[in-house]
């Protein structure tokens, strides 16, 4: 007796080619352009998180991959990363120590014995604050990663509207292709949708053929609910991606955030045909977590979903345990730390 | 291409499979063939007498099963009895610990349990591991804690003696759990009988009783298919039958067991509603769906089976259904990512067959997803059907598969009526953001069970049983405790005389040439004195032989009228305040005891005693004014169920209720039945005493000048035998009290099938009426009422 895998789900308006490994088609073909504010859906949408919380629990109770699936997906959680390093010690040689990570992320010899072949495997991005983009834009010249930067007053983004403008256009100007904005929480705590949609609008026009992500910190909106209104805005107002966390909240992505935000992403293409991607961002440390994002991810969404253009991790050390999961998968030994190179 | 780079294209989830090793190891160390369980050992197991019992998922035989006979039933009940004693001796304490060790040991063989129940039932494992088998555990923790507080919680009580168990294939462990541990517990020991398809686990689980020290024979499993069950229901030695499985066989063991005298609770089908407003938040609504419908392949008796959808959001509430069902993935149970596995049997497969496609003859549009159901082993894929309407087969007949119809609704009192318009009453599932909406229309859904944004949540805490033809009794929390007791003045308490034949009494004389003003008064049906329909009367006669009077003689139209009349006010009587109707009761006092020497002197006439029919009056008066009180003061709980929720055990009314009054206390009795009845928002229909209803026809006037709203208490006088049979076989009645003697209450327990009524009877059991545990209290308000579990989660 066999297992049924189902078939990807058909969406009209989707755009077809998001199925693909294409990126740049992506970039340039489909990018969501944003609708006016639609304030009576923002106000409409319900989120029972009781409920929520039950689908997200049961996720990876009903789904589990093993064996060779598991070393495939895990191989895809790289290609899916966003490495980050967001401290107040960085300095242009941890910057490149990890561009070089992002380059090679996996031994080769361990590709090897996965049967991948070397230029399968790069990460999605680089992720560093504007000082390190110039540092970061030349150490990854000609591998086709791009560099994100952290914008717009991180992590709080309480400073001045022409300052975060400022920031989002010299990080641009200095090779930046993707823009991780953070919001305003207080214009979505106060329900001031208006305010927030013109800020991201005028974020996403600042960041000109830049991708922007909008970072809901949702460790500090409270409720569900919010977290739900919000993502909506933020695609309205014309976000490439949505993202769960700074990484400096005190909660960071959760699964039920995770999926109040993929749901909302759904919502969306599905009434507008625009692709929106996701980021879970913070926390997210272990290879088995890894499993459970892209679980939600293709149950919620799709494997369309699955792809750099429209999922990433923002992690800092989750790489890590891939590295030595993988090395368990390919030896049947456990691995150590040491004996892969470090970021 | 290597393997793992294919998949890193196509992202599938591959092959989980959970190992079936330790499961064949039981199973052939045992040789793949088993006797019964009886008195502590295992019968040997015999070719002769055996049926195969398969694996769902490839139709594979697994075991070999005995088929129990009438001599092995015999052999299991006779040990129950003999370790009966024991068992109660050991006192709630030594009983915790038992339960406490069958806890701990499933606990401990948990995987080994869940894999053996996927194996031979089809669930898939996900299901057996997370939910069935630690509910089990569950449920034997929460009940050696009722074993130890047994004597605080439940004074005055006992164990009912022998039960037996019959349970069902759907949960086989699970069901298991639910019937033994409150018996257990409660100090009864136990014969239980697991369904034909499904006796391994129930086999695994006697091993643990020998492995957890449990005294022989207080635990005793006798395998088999419905024969057996008969044999167990039919046997003289068994004080109580708790069945769970459907309606149609609830209906045997009811007419079976009439007028034996042993107890019953069952646990019978559904149709139960899922209701969603359009606030819901439907991506949630769907996952409810999910877990409504196509858990356990639907093969729940509470499946959310019918959806109920607001009308403006029923096209994507639709269109994200058949989108969610393209993901579910069906297959081989024991893989661990597997949301779907296999339907029971053949002929469970069959029966869902024939009726999905009797509901597309009658034009329902039938909806499943692209990919198909595996080939090898019973399956059958989701179903989502629309264009039903309430009178098609598909929105009545309880499926048992994972057959989802879909209706829309326009208001939420539309919903409620759609809810409503089933035989069943199991269980409800209502879907909206609006706190304030879920909250009115869960009281107003005739269910057991209503889950409020989530479905198919159970908890040992939380009683589980039916409304209407879906059963009575309750399963969990302290609400299912009373079914495995019995009260201890009950043990010892003689049998009443049998009726004795109508008298005819002479007739009044004239005083001085004057004849008395005839007073023949009518029958009370809506709040007016009726006449009867036949208009005929019956004399009354006193206990000095004359005739004190003639009450009319009510026939089967006045039975009818009364019903109605009882239907019309019930919603509206349920719904008042229980401060209203203590007001109401408290005016019924009153307004007796300005009538005090009246009816003392009419009680009199027909017991003869002066002082003890004083007695009677004030003892009335006390009575109506305990219900007074009580009204506002029998309350629910709130139930710790292991979930950010509340859950809300409410006691609401049974509805119409038929009371046939005592002939022991003429005024008291009728006093008796009438308050509990009405305090807890009941309507009722009284018969009162055959040869005292005339005290009754006096209490017209009480009633008329306590403003007690027309309908609420209808009282028809005549013979018992004419109208007790009436009321117990009418569909619109709810409950049925009787207070007669054994013969009628045989014959109240046999006529109660036809809408499967609740009945109480005492098996003419003599009653002391004026005595407060015996006449008046808790055990009335227990009976007057039916637990509903309102399952409430919050968080925003």
């Amino acid at each position: 007796m066999t297992t049924l895998d189902p078939p990807v789900r058909k969406r009209s308006g989707m755009p077809t080619k998001t199925n693909g490994p294409s990126p740049v088609d992506l970039r340039e073909g489909d990018r969501n352009p944003g609708i006016p504010l639609d304030l009576e859906w923002v106000r409409r949408i319900g989120v029972n998180r009781s409920a929520v919380e039950r689908r997200a629990a049961a996720l990876g109770a009903r789904r589990s991959v093993k064996k060779e699936w598991q070393a495939a997906w895990l191989l895809k959680s790289i290609t899916l990363m966003d490495l980050t390093t967001l401290a107040g010690d960085d300095t242009p040689a941890r910057v490149r120590r990890l561009c070089a990570k992002a380059r090679q992320p996996l031994r080769r010899d361990l590709l090897e014995a996965l049967g991948m072949s070397p230029g399968q495997i790069r990460v999605g991005a680089v992720c560093v604050y504007h000082q390190m983009v110039d540092t970061a834009v030349r150490a990854l010249d000609g591998s086709g990663i791009p560099v994100a930067a952290v914008s717009t007053g991180f992590p709080h983004g309480l400073s001045p509207l022409s300052t975060r403008l400022a920031e989002i256009r010299a990080s641009v100007d200095a090779g930046a292709e993707e823009i991780d904005i953070v919001i305003t929480r207080g214009n979505a705590l106060n329900g001031d949708w208006n305010a927030l949609y013109d800020e991201i609008a005028a974020f996403r026009e600042a960041c000109g053929a830049a991708h922007l992500k909008t970072i809901l910190a949702t460790g500090e909106l409270g409720t569900l609910r919010n977290v739900a209104r919000a993502s909506l805005v933020c695609m309205m107002a014309g976000a490439d991606f949505v993202k769960t966390s700074t990484g400096k909240e005190g909660v960071n992505a959760t699964l039920p955030v995770g999926l109040t935000m993929t749901r909302a992403v759904r919502a969306y293409a599905e009434r507008t045909g625009y692709a929106v991607g996701f980021k879970p961002a913070g926390g997210i440390r272990m290879a088995k977590e890894a499993l459970l994002w892209l679980i939600l991810m293709k149950e919620e969404l799709g494997t369309a979903w699955m792809q750099p253009e429209l999922f990433r991790f923002g992690v800092s050390s989750m790489l890590g345990d891939v590295e030595r999961q993988l090395e368990h998968h390919v030896t049947g030994r456990y691995s150590a730390t040491h004996r892969h190179p470090m970021a | 291409m290597s393997k793992i780079s294919e998949i890193f294209e196509t992202l599938e989830y591959g092959p989980a499979p959970e190992s079936a090793a330790l499961a064949d190891e039981w199973l052939d160390a045992h040789e793949r063939a088993f006797g019964h369980f009886i008195g502590g050992v295992f019968t040997e197991s015999n070719e002769a007498q055996a049926f195969q019992t398969a694996n769902p998922a490839t139709g594979e035989p697994i075991a070999s099963i005995r088929q129990g006979t009438a001599d092995d039933v015999d052999g299991a009940v006779s040990a129950a009895r003999a370790a009966h004693e024991g068992w109660w001796a050991l006192g709630p304490h030594g009983r915790a610990r038992h339960m406490y060790a069958l806890a701990r040991g499933m606990q401990k063989h948990g995987r080994l349990f869940a894999v053996l129940e996927t194996m031979d039932n089809g669930k898939p494992i996900r299901e057996s591991r997370d939910l069935d088998i630690p509910l089990v555990a569950r449920h034997f923790y929460h009940h050696a804690g009722w074993a130890q507080l047994m004597e605080e919680e439940l004074p005055g009580y006992g164990p009912v003696g022998v039960v037996g168990q019959i349970i069902p294939w759907n949960f086989p462990m699970l069901m298991l759990a639910w019937k033994i541990a409150p018996a257990l517990a409660m100090g009864n020991t136990v014969v239980l009988k697991p369904a034909e398809f499904t006796s391994l686990t129930a086999l695994l689980f006697a091993e643990l009783c020998v492995e957890a020290g449990l005294p022989a024979g207080v635990v005793n499993v006798v395998t088999g298919d419905g024969a057996t069950g008969a044999a167990l229901v039919a046997h003289p030695g068994v004080d109580k039958i708790t069945f769970t499985g459907s309606t149609d066989v609830g209906r045997i063991i009811r007419e079976a067991t009439a007028g034996s005298g042993k107890r019953l609770s069952l646990e019978l089908g559904g149709k139960s509603p899922f209701i969603v407003f359009d606030d819901a938040d439907l991506d949630s609504v769907v996952e409810g769906v999910v877990d409504a419908i196509w858990f356990n392949q639907g093969q729940v008796c509470c499946a959310g089976s019918r959806i109920l959808v607001q009308e403006g959001v029923s096209a994507e509430l639709e269109r994200k259904l058949r989108a969610r069902m393209e993901t579910l993935r069906m297959g081989d149970p024991l893989d661990k990512a597997v949301d779907m596995g296999a339907i029971v049997a053949p002929v469970q497969l069959e029966r869902i067959q024939e009726l999905v496609e009797e509901g597309r003859s009658e034009g329902a549009e039938v909806w499943q997803p692209s990919w198909s159901a595996p080939k090898e082993g019973w399956f059958y894929p989701p179903t989502l059907c629309t264009n039903v309407e309430p009178s098609g087969t598909l929105a009545q007949v309880e499926i048992f598969g994972p057959v989802v119809v879909m209706m829309s609704f326009r208001t939420p009192s539309e919903a409620v009526a759609l809810a409503n318009d089933t035989r069943y009453g199991l269980a409800a599932s209502i879907w909206s953001e609006n706190v304030n909406l879920t909250l009115d229309v869960a009281p107003k859904v005739k269910a057991g069970t209503v889950w409020i944004n989530c479905t198919n949540l159970f908890d040992a805490a939380s009683g589980f049983g039916g409304y209407r033809e879906s059963g009575y009794g309750r399963e969990g929390g302290k609400e299912g405790l009373w079914e495995y007791v019995r009260a201890d003045w009950e043990v010892d308490a003689p049998q009443e005389p049998v009726s004795p034949p109508p008298v005819q009494g002479e007739a009044r004389t004239a005083v001085e040439g004057v004849p008395p003003i005839d007073r023949t008064p009518k029958l009370y049906i809506g709040g007016k004195q009726a006449r009867p329909d036949g208009n005929y009367s019956l004399p009354q006669v006193g206990v000095d032989g004359v005739v004190l009077g003639e009450v009319g003689r009510g026939n089967r139209k006045d039975v009818r009228n009364a019903v109605e009349a009882a239907r019309k006010v019930q919603a509206g009587w349920g719904a008042r305040t229980a401060h209203n109707r203590a007001q109401i009761l408290y005016y019924l006092a009153e307004n007796l005891s300005i009538r005090q020497a009246e009816f003392a002197s009419r009680v009199a006439d027909l017991r003869g005693d002066q002082a003890a029919a004083g007695l009677e009056v004030e003892a009335s008066i006390a009575r109506l004014f305990a219900y007074g009180a009580w009204a506002d003061k029998w309350e629910g709980r709130v139930h710790h169920t292991p979930f950010r929720n509340v859950t809300l055990a409410m006691p609401e009314p049974i509805g119409v209720v038929a009371a046939v009054c005592p002939e022991a206390a003429p005024l008291l009795g009728f006093v008796s039945c009438l308050a509990p009845l009405i305090a807890m928002g009941n309507t009722v229909v009284l018969v009162p005493a055959e040869h005292a209803g005339i005290v009754a026809t006096d209490f017209y006037q009480v009633l008329e000048t306590s403003d007690v709203p027309g309908g609420v208490v209808n009282i028809i006088t005549g013979l018992h035998d004419e109208l007790v049979p009436t009321l117990a076989d009418h569909d619109d009645v709810d409950g049925c009290w009787f207070f007669g003697d054994s013969a009628g209450a045989a014959d109240v327990e046999r006529r109660s099938i036809g809408n499967m009524k609740r009945t109480w009877v005492t098996h003419g059991l003599t009653r002391d009426w004026h005595d407060r545990v015996q006449g008046e209290g808790a055990e009335f308000l227990r009976e007057a009422t039916q637990i509903k579990n309102i399952w409430v989660p919050y968080g925003e």
